[in-house]
């Protein structure tokens, strides 16, 4: 399997928030390298010092404009146990929403006209990218899948969610059985252990 | 209740880094008042305005949003650190005027009380009458104070005085700043927050009490700009600079664990940019990190004659003070050597 990659956006966030951002996400893990954009000198400076604390390998891509993305590459496979003694995880990081976890089973929302339900799931997706608060994963399963497949109409809003730091998952028995698997083109694949995992660790929203 | 919850900076650490100050300043005149002794010109702690032959008034403020969520301890701060600017020129407080930002519906009437009564204690601690003051509602809270002291103008202690042969004895530990970003991480420890609470606190009064039984040379606090950013300020004299000896610098707890996990504040950035050409030696990341910590109601920095400086340090710690050696004056005027 290719390495994955986890985005985080944290332009605009004051200190500390991208450091207590990157940290949460390095504790939770599930990707090879974690990818943090920021654009303040300061939260640069301070991602380059919390990686190196967390044993990783650290990277920095200068963007230009201030904006730089930091690279973090776990070694081994658990991110320093230094940290979580040093300084166990707060709760609640701002940024995300009640709801972890957000199910679409779909690729509409709700019964009786089809393009009534598409264009409510389109609404949704996009009005994510526009949220303040947005989940920590969202889930594809059954035709929900197809939202995330190359030629869908929310496919766009879906990649810029991603940088936004949400995972997004494809069910990968649904992805085979539309003839889909190879077609892709925002997220990772993943299975029904994966997916029940996810949906019993905390509040989930299911749409679809 | 989370008080800085409503902020985005904290403490002094929302200070204008002194660049930018630098650059706003320049070029600003006003008139030459016979009485006028200390402006925004220098870098003194405070203004001087002379009223007499052997009286002059001092003058600073200073505000900010809050560091810690009690608003209790925080107007204590608040008033701690006003105050400071007063004891760094030797003078003694008499009134005080109040600035207040509150974000009424957000959080309600009983912090705000809470925030007046710490300060006031702090106050009245001090024997300073506070006058009153001037509220305006704000979506982030701020409190500070207005505070004006006397000094015999002839006897204030200025912060660019130094002498060759001195030592530096430094009143409070450093790291409040880091402490801070910690405790926003919601990862301070226990131990680190108390002791940066106690510190903020305390007012430095009983220092510059000690402080003013012995030939001081020149005298500042530590806040803002930090350890070195102040100590820049001390060495801007004619006659001599100043070294800092890192290994005689007072650390609040588990600080350099907090500045290697990245909790480092912003305005440590700014404060390195702004003063990091006057600095020699050991400019290592883990030193600039400490040393230009923005500290809020940091200690007193005074040089005094290398003779006089176990002494007072013994007097200092005598009331109480915890005071330590962390440097000496001499070399370069205008240089701060980091050894």
């Amino acid at each position: 399997m290719s390495p994955t990659c986890r985005r985080l956006d944290a332009r605009g966030l004051p200190c500390p928030q991208p450091v207590i951002l990157a940290r949460k996400a390095l504790a939770e893990g599930g990707f090879d390298t974690l990818e943090i954009t920021v654009d303040e000198a300061a939260s640069r400076e301070n991602l380059l010092k919390f990686g190196a604390y967390a044993k990783c390998l650290v990277e920095a891509v200068d963007e230009g404009g201030g904006l730089a993305r930091i690279c973090l590459t776990p070694q081994g496979s658990a991110p320093a146990p230094a940290l979580a003694e040093v300084c166990p995880l707060p709760e609640g990081v701002p940024g995300v929403g009640p709801a972890e976890v957000v199910l679409l089973s779909a690729d509409g929302i709700g019964q009786g006209d089809p393009e009534l339900a598409r264009l409510l799931m389109r609404g949704f997706i996009y009005t994510l990218t526009e949220a303040e608060l947005v989940p920590r994963r969202l889930l594809l399963m059954n035709s929900g899948v197809r939202l995330a497949v190359e030629g869908s109409e929310s496919l766009a809003n879906l990649q810029k969610l991603e940088t936004r730091g949400v995972e997004v998952l494809a069910c990968g028995t649904c992805l085979e059985f539309f003839g889909l698997t190879s077609r892709l083109a925002v997220g990772g694949m993943t299975n029904m252990y994966e997916i029940a995992g996810h949906l019993m660790e905390g509040p989930t929203l299911s749409l679809g | 209740m989370k008080l800085t919850a409503h902020t985005r900076f904290s403490g002094c650490g929302a200070k204008l880094g002194p660049g930018v100050l630098e650059q706003a300043l320049c070029g600003l005149v006003q008139p030459a008042y016979p009485e006028l002794l200390a402006d925004f010109s220098g870098s003194e702690d405070a203004g001087l305005f002379r009223l007499g032959p052997h009286q002059a008034l001092v003058q600073t403020v200073d505000f900010f949003p809050p560091i810690v969520d009690d608003p209790h301890l925080f107007g204590r701060i608040a008033a701690a650190n006003a105050l400071s600017d007063l004891y760094a020129m030797g003078a003694r407080p008499i009134t005080a005027l109040a600035l207040v930002c509150h974000p009424l519906k957000a959080l309600g009437l009983e912090p705000l009380k809470a925030m007046l009564a710490g300060g006031l204690a702090a106050l009245t601690e001090a024997g300073c009458a506070l006058l009153g003051g001037h509220s305006i509602e704000d979506p982030e809270p701020k409190l500070g104070y207005a505070v004006t002291g006397l000094v015999d103008p002839d006897r204030a202690w200025r912060n660019n005085t130094l002498e060759p042969g001195g030592r530096l004895i430094l009143t409070k530990p450093i790291g409040t700043g880091l402490v801070n970003m910690a405790l926003r991480a919601e990862c301070a420890s226990p131990a680190a927050r108390a002791a940066a609470e106690t510190t903020m606190a305390t007012l430095n009064k009983v220092a510059a009490e000690v402080l003013a039984g012995f030939p001081v040379q020149a005298c500042t606090d530590v806040t803002g700009f930090g350890l070195a950013g102040h100590a820049a300020e001390m060495a801007m004299g004619d006659r001599c600079g100043l070294s800092l000896c890192m290994a005689q610098v007072p650390l609040l707890p588990e600080v350099q664990d907090y500045a290697a996990m990245g909790l480092i504040p912003e305005g440590t950035y700014r404060n390195r940019e702004g003063r990091l050409r006057f600095l020699r030696g050991d400019l290592s990341a883990a030193n600039l990190d400490l040393l230009f910590d923005p500290q809020t109601s940091g200690g007193l920095l005074a040089a005094l004659p290398a003779a006089e400086a176990e002494a007072a340090l013994a007097a200092l710690q005598a009331a109480g003070v915890p005071a330590w050696i962390v440097g000496e004056t001499g070399g370069a005027p205008g240089f701060v050597q980091i050894v």
